[in-house]
């Protein structure tokens, strides 16, 4: 009797162990894109809603570099990053620059249309199939105490850590981050000191689509990837973004890492049909209740 | 050196500037006295490209620049210390001045050139050299004036434009800033345009002066006539006392 509870006590302590890591790294996928939310949104005060979709030609890029092109994974990668920056710059200088009235409301509108359309493109280029991705290194399960992990998921976690490292050097120890930080304070005094703003709008929009492609090709090992994932992974990185109040730092990476976790618990413990809905009714509660995100101060100073 | 040409500028359907005209002379020290809402922001704002002029023309050293960017402004030698001073309040000191000298960080000598830069805006502000490691956002509303005109001067400008440097500070902090701009002028021969609602010590720096009103030059003439004037001394210099205790 006793043996039997200790054993049911340490099958669930496994669940959770393994409910935890997976969605650590689910997590992280999400950190990285609320961070390219976070990065436009402070350099220009735009919510780009077209962010998931260069997760989605992340990995779709890596597909046709692995199939078409036969490139190794190593040299798709890059590849297929620097092909969905290219589109990430595209978009801001057909749909964003050019707009002669940029008031919050139609940027909305510009980046929600964008996003449909470039699905659109998307759907006619590579068919509305979902296609497979083979891991960096195999799909050898790891075990973690009671719990397995793929080699992807250490993928994903240590391409994250890397990530988040240029990151917070970039903003901090260089002078385009630091004129980035300047302009995200203040645009106005930005441009007063000599800084091009609108230049540092194209760069946010760099960053942040590199960044999303980086997401969306580390994840498709796992999940599959089609024209239309960068839907539901866009959202969940907003929501991840909101969480951590889009500072382009520390705070949106525990709020993607607390949104994978929760998200992952809700689906083991609950059930996996409330996965999606976990994650926004956290969006829904942060916005009601702490809408300058979980440790946010309470100031806006913001301009 | 800077010509004003019948500026006209709207706010929205505001007509903030009405055919203004003005100049400044090489190394001359001048400025814009007025009410609140009479346009002095606005003209530096149209000067340094912010609040573009819908008609007329704007010359540096002979050159149209109304048309231009702020940031190609700023390149051509036009710094502006913005009101409310509106420093990089999350970045450090240090990175404030070195933001400052942003338009060169391309060029070979960065390195060497803005440590030069910053160790004579140290050398005017002494106060800054001390907190150079500090957050902009935490220093005193004096200290963040001092930082502003320094980020203004790593720009190296030859025109540098100031708009309310005063505003909310100690009078032992105002005199202080005011010696540095006399320094300026005197060591580095820079051309000033200086907005203010002191008026008293602003003709005290300056060698000319413009009086606004609604929108218009009302008044030009030297420093010392407008200090004389009957109107302006009614209007400006009388009421100097009341405004600093209503502060």
């Amino acid at each position: 009797m006793s043996l039997s509870l200790l054993s049911r006590g340490e099958m669930q302590f496994d669940q959770l162990l393994q409910y935890t890591l997976s969605g650590l790294s689910t997590g992280a996928i999400y950190a990285l894109i609320g961070i390219g939310f976070s990065i436009i949104y402070n350099a220009t005060g735009i919510i780009n809603f077209a962010q998931g979709e260069f997760v989605m030609l992340g990995g779709l890029f890596t597909l046709t570099c692995l199939d078409l092109l036969k490139l190794p994974i190593w040299a798709a990668v890059p590849c297929a990053v620097v092909a969905s920056t290219v589109a990430g710059l595209l978009f801001e200088r057909l749909a964003i620059r050019p707009l002669k009235a940029p008031t919050p409301i139609n940027l909305v509108i510009i980046t929600i249309g964008g996003s449909i359309l470039i699905r659109g493109l998307a759907m006619l280029a590579w068919g509305k199939d979902t296609h497979s991705i083979p891991s960096f290194s195999g799909d050898d399960p790891i075990a973690i105490g009671g719990a397995t992990i793929l080699p992807q998921h250490l993928w994903i976690l240590a391409i994250t850590v890397i990530i988040i490292i240029i990151n917070k050097y970039y903003f901090y120890y260089t002078i385009s981050g630091k004129a980035m930080r300047a302009c995200a304070y203040n645009r106005r005094a930005a441009g007063l000191v000599g800084i091009d703003v609108r230049r540092m709008v194209l760069f946010s929009f760099l960053i942040s689509s590199a960044m999303g492609a980086m997401a969306g090709i580390i994840v498709a090992p796992l999940t599959m990837t089609a024209y239309d994932v960068g839907v539901m992974l866009g959202l969940k990185g907003f929501c991840a973004a909101i969480i951590g109040g889009m500072s382009s730092g520390m705070a949106t990476v525990v709020g993607g890492l607390l949104l994978g976790i929760l998200e992952s618990l809700g689906a083991g413990l609950i059930s996996s049909g409330y996965k999606d809905a976990i994650a926004f009714i956290i969006l829904l509660l942060i916005l009601f209740i702490r809408p300058q995100g979980l440790f946010g101060k309470a100031d806006s100073e913001r301009v | 050196m800077l010509r004003l040409k019948n500026i006209n500028t709207y706010y929205g359907k505001v007509h903030a500037l009405k055919n203004i005209s003005l100049h400044l002379g090489q190394g001359e020290i001048v400025t814009l006295i007025g009410a609140n809402g009479a346009g002095k922001t606005t003209i530096l704002n149209t000067i340094s490209g912010v609040t573009p002029a819908s008609a007329g023309e704007i010359l540096f050293n002979k050159e149209p620049v109304s048309a231009l960017q702020p940031d190609r402004i700023v390149k051509l030698g036009i710094s502006q210390v913005p009101e409310g001073r509106q420093v990089f309040k999350p970045l450090s000191v240090e990175d404030n001045l070195e933001l400052g000298a942003y338009l060169r960080y391309r060029s070979r000598e960065w390195k060497a050139t803005i440590h030069k830069d910053m160790k004579q805006v140290f050398e005017l502000f002494p106060r800054l050299e001390e907190r150079r490691k500090q957050l902009a956002g935490t220093m005193s509303g004096g200290e963040q004036q001092m930082l502003a005109i320094g980020r203004a001067l790593m720009a190296n400008p030859k025109l540098l434009l100031l708009d309310e440097p005063s505003m909310g500070l100690a009078p032992l902090v105002v005199q202080e800033i005011f010696r540095v701009l006399e320094r300026l002028r005197q060591e580095s021969g820079t051309t000033i345009l200086l907005v203010e609602q002191n008026a008293k010590a602003a003709l005290k720096l300056a060698d000319r002066g413009y009086v606004l009103e609604t929108g218009k030059v009302i008044l030009e003439g030297a420093a010392d006539e407008l200090m004389e004037n009957a109107e302006v001394k009614r209007a400006y210099l009388g009421k100097d006392k009341k405004e600093m205790w209503e502060r």
